[in-house]
């Protein structure tokens, strides 16, 4: 569902990593799980079938040592602008595009659970509940009450930490400002990386870092040919790593990536 | 004990032998309703399917039965709207089979999906653009157009034909069979196509995605078209299966191998475009989504033996069923018709499980399923229940209505020969 356009300004955000900074240490997907209350896996859970909004996973060159190199790709949902998969297929509307945002959301309230999206989705960011969430004892303490946890049965995935720009745009209200106020709504994953390696803004703003890793010509998008404009740049000054983005030309890695 | 319910002038077994027949089948239903039990009260985690395989056994169920139950809106079409009235001999079994094929498929559907008692906001939130909503609809109204179809050869069961207002009843529905064959066949050609452009829309998925033709994919017409081809040859298959489980002349051999005819010829127009749509697909589709031809085939068991095995499996049984000679046996007229049902079921399950299980980022790998007992199960159960409706069905109902009248010319001169007579 696409929202009916709300004042103000209208943002595209989206986020530029350098994965030539990125040394997989997993703080992001830590900071993804704890600020948008991801339960820890279920006992049977695999790791495709556990839930992790941010993976990172570990791709090589495919070239023997000592040539062999190695990076780290932190994947979210990618959100796409253009031909969205899964805001397309979603048969009730339980996928939304926000046209202030550019942020594809997702309405587990309203998910029949068929995971047409997550067939659709050619990044594979969208996870499904495939137990009923469940915290440790006394865990449950450390939800964040901002967001709510999903069901057992319904799909879940990246927001760019909706609830952060829902705060924003309160404390914004409450400042007598009708938009956010620059620098104070940031994923939990941008804050939390010690490297600095995330970096996100807005791309209508020239100033950004997305914005500037659109035009950076050592910057490149996963699968582009597919033609839904994904908002997630990623930058590596090593060529063979830029050409990860794209099937026909990537290197094929020596040992198969984990995420 | 039941002989009053049976049809006149047809003979069946007795009614232990029959409860023999059936109980081996109600035992796979009752292990198929404990297997779905377990996968709606403990959650979909019971089944072998995860986040990057998001669809599996069932889904590969859904579209083979789906388009293998063609047969009845097919049938339906070529009875009433183009008066092949040879048909009428088949054509309450083809309803039968039908509303086995759609009802398994809904019912599967139920246990699919993450939050069954959601299905009704397809209805309350639809989105116009998923071809996922077309088919909840399409499916759904001919679903039910299946059921009021089959309600006149329930009604005209001996014993429910005493009840006046049953046979009013009867009659009445009956005058608008020609309404439901023509609403049946429209909401049937629609859901086969939306069934094919569920996956044809998946831009995201290179290997399934076609290019559009107006608004829809490729496979959206592919699918009608399969679909029109293989029903008649399921109807012909089934109705030969029926022959030998019971023993008895059903039809006439002249309608099966009509049918084997039609569905021939649909089959060459199918055969013909699916190869230009494929050629399409790996010289200008893929390449433009960023991917290489070949690499849909670098991983095994799905090297390009899979390509040229659906060719083989539509492509030979057109050859057999297009020439009269071959037709005209009964080997090779059944053959090719379990061959070109097989040939829906590979292409399905291409459609479905291949594109799943093939990466598409370049470090991501391939991905094997297998699907757990659970899922077996609740599959077991569809056919369980399929195999049970029928049999009631055939003992109690006039599935074939010349089944009397071959039974007399068989009485009067008592010939050897059984209903496709092989040379």
């Amino acid at each position: 569902m696409i929202s009916e356009k709300k004042p103000g300004k209208i943002c595209r955000y989206g986020m530029a990593i350098d994965i030539d900074k990125c040394t997989g240490c997993g703080a992001c997907v830590i900071a993804c799980a704890v600020e948008n209350n991801v339960p820890p896996g279920n006992e049977g859970a695999t790791d495709l079938t556990g839930i992790t909004w941010l993976r990172v996973f570990k791709v090589d060159n495919g070239e023997e040592y000592p040539a062999r190199q190695a990076v780290y790709f932190p994947m979210m949902c990618q959100q796409c602008g253009v031909e969205t998969p899964c805001y397309l297929v979603c048969p009730q509307q339980a996928v939304d595009v926000d046209p202030a945002t550019g942020v594809v959301g997702q309405m587990p309230e309203r998910c029949l659970g068929c995971r047409y999206c997550m067939a659709a989705c050619p990044y594979h960011s969208r996870y499904f509940n495939w137990w009923d969430p469940k915290w440790p004892a006394g865990m449950e303490k450390t939800l964040n009450p901002d967001v709510a946890p999903r069901m057992r049965g319904v799909v879940e995935k990246c927001n760019y930490c909706h609830g952060r720009w829902h705060a924003a745009r309160q404390r914004a209200a409450e400042a007598g400002l009708r938009d956010i106020i620059p620098g104070d709504y940031a994923p939990a994953c941008v804050e939390a990386c010690p490297a600095g390696a995330i970096q996100f803004g807005d791309l209508n703003d020239p100033s950004s870092a997305p914005a500037k890793a659109a035009k950076d010509p050592e910057s490149f998008r996963l699968l582009v040919k597919l033609g839904t404009e994904p908002k997630v740049y990623y930058h590596s000054k090593r060529e063979w790593a830029r050409r990860i983005g794209d099937p026909s030309q990537a290197p094929a890695p020596k040992e198969p990536a984990r995420g | 004990m039941d002989k009053r319910f049976i049809p006149a002038g047809v003979s069946r077994c007795s009614t232990g032998r029959f409860l023999l027949w059936l109980a081996p089948w109600a035992a796979m239903l009752l292990f198929g309703l404990y297997c779905a039990g377990l996968c709606l009260v403990k959650g979909l985690n019971q089944t072998h399917m995860n986040n990057r395989f998001a669809f599996g056994l069932w889904i590969f169920l859904d579209l083979t039965v789906i388009a293998l139950g063609a047969g009845a809106f097919f049938t339906g079409f070529l009875l009433y709207i183009l008066k092949r009235k040879e048909l009428r001999a088949v054509i309450n079994s083809a309803v039968a089979m039908g509303l086995m094929c759609y009802g398994g498929a809904m019912a599967v559907l139920g246990v699919d999906v993450g939050q069954p008692l959601r299905a009704w906001f397809t209805f309350w939130y639809p989105n116009v653009h998923s071809m996922l909503t077309e088919v909840t609809f399409c499916i759904s109204c001919y679903l039910t157009v299946l059921l009021i179809e089959y309600v006149p050869i329930v009604l005209k069961n001996r014993k429910l034909r005493q009840v006046p207002s049953f046979l009013v009843f009867e009659h009445e529905l009956h005058k608008l069979v020609y309404v439901f064959a023509g609403v049946g066949t429209f909401l049937s050609f629609f859901h086969q196509g939306s069934l094919g452009g569920l996956y044809g829309v998946l831009r995201g998925r290179p290997f399934a995605f076609r290019e559009e033709l107006g608004i829809w994919p490729s496979t959206f017409f592919l699918f009608i078209l399969s679909a029109a081809a293989v029903g008649p040859s399921f109807i012909l298959l089934t109705t030969w299966l029926v022959e030998k489980i019971a023993r008895k002349r059903l039809v006439r051999p002249q309608v099966l191998q009509s049918l084997g005819r039609i569905s021939g010829l649909l089959l060459a127009a199918y055969v013909l475009l699916k190869t230009v749509d494929t050629l399409i697909w790996l010289g200008r589709t893929t390449p433009r989504s960023g991917f290489l031809p070949a690499q849909y085939y670098a991983w095994r068991p799905f090297g390009v033996w899979i390509l040229f095995a659906e060719i083989a499996l539509f492509l030979v049984p057109m050859v057999i069923l297009l020439l009269p000679k071959l037709r005209a046996r009964a080997g090779w007229l059944v053959s090719a018709a379990a061959m070109a049902c097989c040939g829906v079921a590979v292409n399905r399950f291409v459609l479905t499980i291949q594109t799943l299980a093939l990466p598409t980022l370049s470090f991501d790998r391939f991905l094997q399923y297998l699907p757990s007992w659970q899922e077996t199960g609740t599959f077991l159960a569809v056919l369980a229940s399929a195999v049970l409706v029928y049999s009631i069905s055939f003992r109690y109902f006039e599935l074939f209505p010349e089944e009397g009248d071959l039974r007399r010319e068989l009485l009067r001169a008592p010939v050897t020969e059984p209903a496709l007579a092989g040379k």
